[in-house]
């Protein structure tokens, strides 16, 4: 076990590089001199030549790459050119505000979209499944920015049951006043294509012979959704949440900017709105980290649910 | 061996003309009959065949080339509610004035208010005596400042309410109700939603095309070639897939600081080939080995034409599938960058910049905008994605089976 997770985390060497090579063919060579879009923001001439000094603007390539490779090993990259604010500092305070929706709504999501798809697979081709799949359908197709304005407005604005944005400093309050409505619309939103999913998911597992044989034991029907087909179907479900995972920190950008609060998918819409160079590419880079750290988690969570599995 | 007659088939024919043979039907004959029995799939076909005329039409200039006509009033309400009966102040004056000016305001009011960019409008009113949809040059350089939605969009409505000031003079006989309602400035929405359609399919099918395109050419090389060329694009692939989608879209639409239509239609197609990569790989592994494919070897067949004459029709289907289901992805992203001001310039309308509209429409109580881009993007993306359900069945019947089992 250790040897591969060792093993993995040596192959993830040059996807980490190549990750870093794409960040800054494009921030470094396609983004040009950084002294066009800082002009724009920064007045003081000596301010722009110093941030020109430390990305090392005037020395060779293999130069600027070495200083981008020490930012991120550091973790140091400097100050935001909009704000000033230390990059790591931003990185730091902004995680928090995203995790208090993102994990209410990761577990709400998943046991409500896990136990509706248990429910319409038993009932497969029925009307009520049939219904749930169309209605889910339609509900996939309207723009996550149409469920955010109307909720916003109906439920903020005119009926006044939730704030309609901003954010405190109590985590409490956070989560109980501010971050309610956008985990319902998350909730929303996310449902539907994971039902989806999770139903196909399901109806694999639910003809295999050995339902059939726990139901010609004597199994309760309970017993055996809960315990035989979900342990079996939730193997693709555990993939697909670990995908999904550092995507959702970015998915709920939208959440976030509609609402205020301040975290990572804001910050990225702000420095992508401000051109604020350093906070996006700490961001990306970081982000593709993590993206590589949960598919070996999931790998790792795949064998401790399915024995079966070998790691290679 | 009726892999082997395929390469053959044309001497084939020549030789035996005379003999009567029965063709059976190939798999888009055999794709095609499925999908016709399929109802629900035709229905949806129907419905998408209809937005794409409809974005031709309207390419081509035939229908809604005058969206940007001011012919109704103001907010002009859907005919089917009537016209408005008080079209004084608004209902939430306190919150009309935080949005974006005070554009639903009576008129008398506008003339009060100093207009910094005065001389600039009446250039432009003398210059183009045409609908100024145009951003002035110097303004298009302030897209940068750090503000959020749209920076142009104060600027552009300075200029539209100058115009419209001058118009509503000429211009006497302002509709009091549209047919799906007006926008701010009196624009039909009907037209509208129409213009928006053809620029929103326009970068869905586009980006999905260039998707598509690269994600079958590498993966057919990587494929087809294996070893380290397989090794290096995997790699490639790995790193791609590795960066959240989005992010990796914003990052680039950072580092491009040209707003346009091309300009998305590139970001997406360059950062959205991955899925199609990783399944054209696996079946060039599988089919590479086929009998056929030695047999072309044997005819003397070149890679290329082994890759793409040979292999590629048997593998078409993926290609189309995938096509498909991209095309539904990317219009939706095409609606949240445009929503986001990253998408299509100012003078561009897409459903996303008119979802960022009808924002500010909807706490004035005005909800058609919304509802009208809303509702047609829903009904495409539907019938899209019901079509792809239908279209994966129909060519791979299996699969039909094992899901709906």
């Amino acid at each position: 076990m250790t040897a591969y997770i060792i093993r993995r985390i040596w192959q993830m060497i040059p996807t980490m590089l190549g990750v870093v090579l794409l960040v800054f063919f494009l921030f470094n060579w396609v983004g040009g001199d950084p002294a066009y879009v800082l002009a724009g923001k920064i007045s003081n001439q000596e301010q722009i030549d110093n941030i020109r000094r430390q990305l090392g603007v005037d020395q060779p390539f293999y130069v600027q790459l070495g200083i981008f490779i020490k930012q991120i090993l550091t973790g140091d990259f400097g100050a935001s050119w909009s704000t000033n604010e230390r990059v790591s500092h931003i990185l730091v305070t902004r995680l928090g505000p995203s995790l208090t929706v993102l994990i209410p709504l990761l577990v709400l999501s998943t046991t409500i979209s896990i136990a509706l798809a248990l429910a319409v697979a038993y009932v497969r081709g029925s009307l009520t499944d049939r219904m749930v799949m169309i209605v889910s359908t339609i509900g996939l197709s309207i723009s996550i920015l149409v469920y955010i304005i109307v909720f916003q407005y109906v439920f903020a604005y005119k009926l006044g049951w939730f704030p309609v944005q901003g954010w405190g400093d109590s985590f409490t309050e956070n989560l109980v006043l501010y971050a309610s409505l956008p985990i319902l619309i998350g909730l929303t939103v996310s449902i539907a294509p994971n039902l989806r999913l999770y139903r196909t998911f399901v109806l694999d597992e639910i003809n295999q012979d050995y339902v059939r044989t726990a139901r010609a034991k004597g199994v309760s029907e309970n017993r055996i959704m809960w315990l035989h087909v979900l342990r079996n179907a939730s193997i693709p479900i555990i993939t697909h949440l670990m995908a999904a995972l550092p995507g959702l920190l970015l998915g709920s950008f939208l959440i976030e900017r509609f609402f205020s609060i301040p975290g990572i998918g804001r910050e990225v819409i702000l420095a992508v709105e401000r051109s604020d160079f350093p906070v996006i590419k700490a961001i990306t880079v970081y982000v593709a980290f993590a993206t590589m750290a949960t598919n070996l988690l999931a790998d790792l969570t795949y064998k401790a649910v399915d024995p079966r599995v070998q790691l290679k | 061996m009726a892999t082997d007659l395929a390469t053959l088939r044309s001497p084939a024919r020549t030789a035996h003309r005379e003999v009567p043979h029965t063709v059976s039907p190939g798999l888009w004959t055999l794709a095609w009959r499925r999908l016709r029995s399929d109802r629900v799939g035709m229905v949806s076909l129907a419905i998408v065949v209809v937005f794409i005329v409809m974005m031709i039409l309207s390419g081509t200039g035939l229908i809604a080339s005058d969206w940007a006509r001011e012919v109704g009033v103001n907010y002009a309400p859907p005919s089917f509610i009537g016209p408005e009966q008080a079209t004084g102040p608004l209902a939430t004056p306190e919150i009309g004035a935080q949005t974006q000016g005070a554009a639903g305001a009576p008129l008398e009011f506008k003339s009060t208010v100093v207009d910094p960019l005065g001389d600039v409008i009446s250039e432009l009113k003398g210059e183009r005596p045409k609908p100024a949809v145009e951003a002035p040059p110097p303004a298009s350089s302030a897209a940068e400042e750090e503000k959020s939605v749209d920076p142009l969009a104060d600027v552009m409505a300075d200029i539209r309410k100058g115009k419209g000031k001058a118009e509503s003079a000429a211009v006497e006989d302002r509709k009091a109700t549209l047919p799906l309602g007006g926008d701010k400035w009196g624009r039909d929405v009907l037209k509208k939603t129409i213009k928006g359609s053809e620029t929103s399919i326009f970068v869905g099918l586009a980006a999905a095309v260039l998707a598509t395109a690269l994600g079958t050419l590498f993966g057919a090389i990587a494929g087809y070639y294996g070893k380290w060329v397989d090794d290096f694009f995997n790699w490639f692939y790995s790193v791609f897939s590795s960066i959240p989608d989005l992010l990796l879209i914003l990052s680039v639409a950072a580092v491009l600081q040209r707003k346009g239509t091309m300009t998305i239609v590139l970001i997406l197609g360059l950062t959205g080939w991955t899925g199609v990569f990783r399944l054209m790989r696996a079946e060039y592994l599988k089919h590479k080995g086929r009998e056929y494919v030695q047999a072309a070897d044997a005819i003397g067949a070149s890679n290329g034409r082994r890759m793409f004459l040979h292999i590629f029709p048997n593998v078409s289907h993926v290609v189309l599938v995938q096509l498909s289901i991209l095309v539904v992805a990317f219009i939706k992203a095409e609606v949240i960058l445009s929503f986001l001001g990253f998408g299509v310039p100012v003078d561009v309308v897409s459903w996303g910049s008119m979802l960022n509209e009808a924002q500010n429409e909807l706490i004035l109580g005005k909800w058609w905008q919304l509802a009208a881009a809303g509702t047609a993007m829903a009904i495409l993306v539907t019938a899209f994605s019901l079509f792809t359900d239908a279209l994966r069945d129909a060519l791979d019947p299996k699969l039909k089976g094992r899901i709906r089992a």
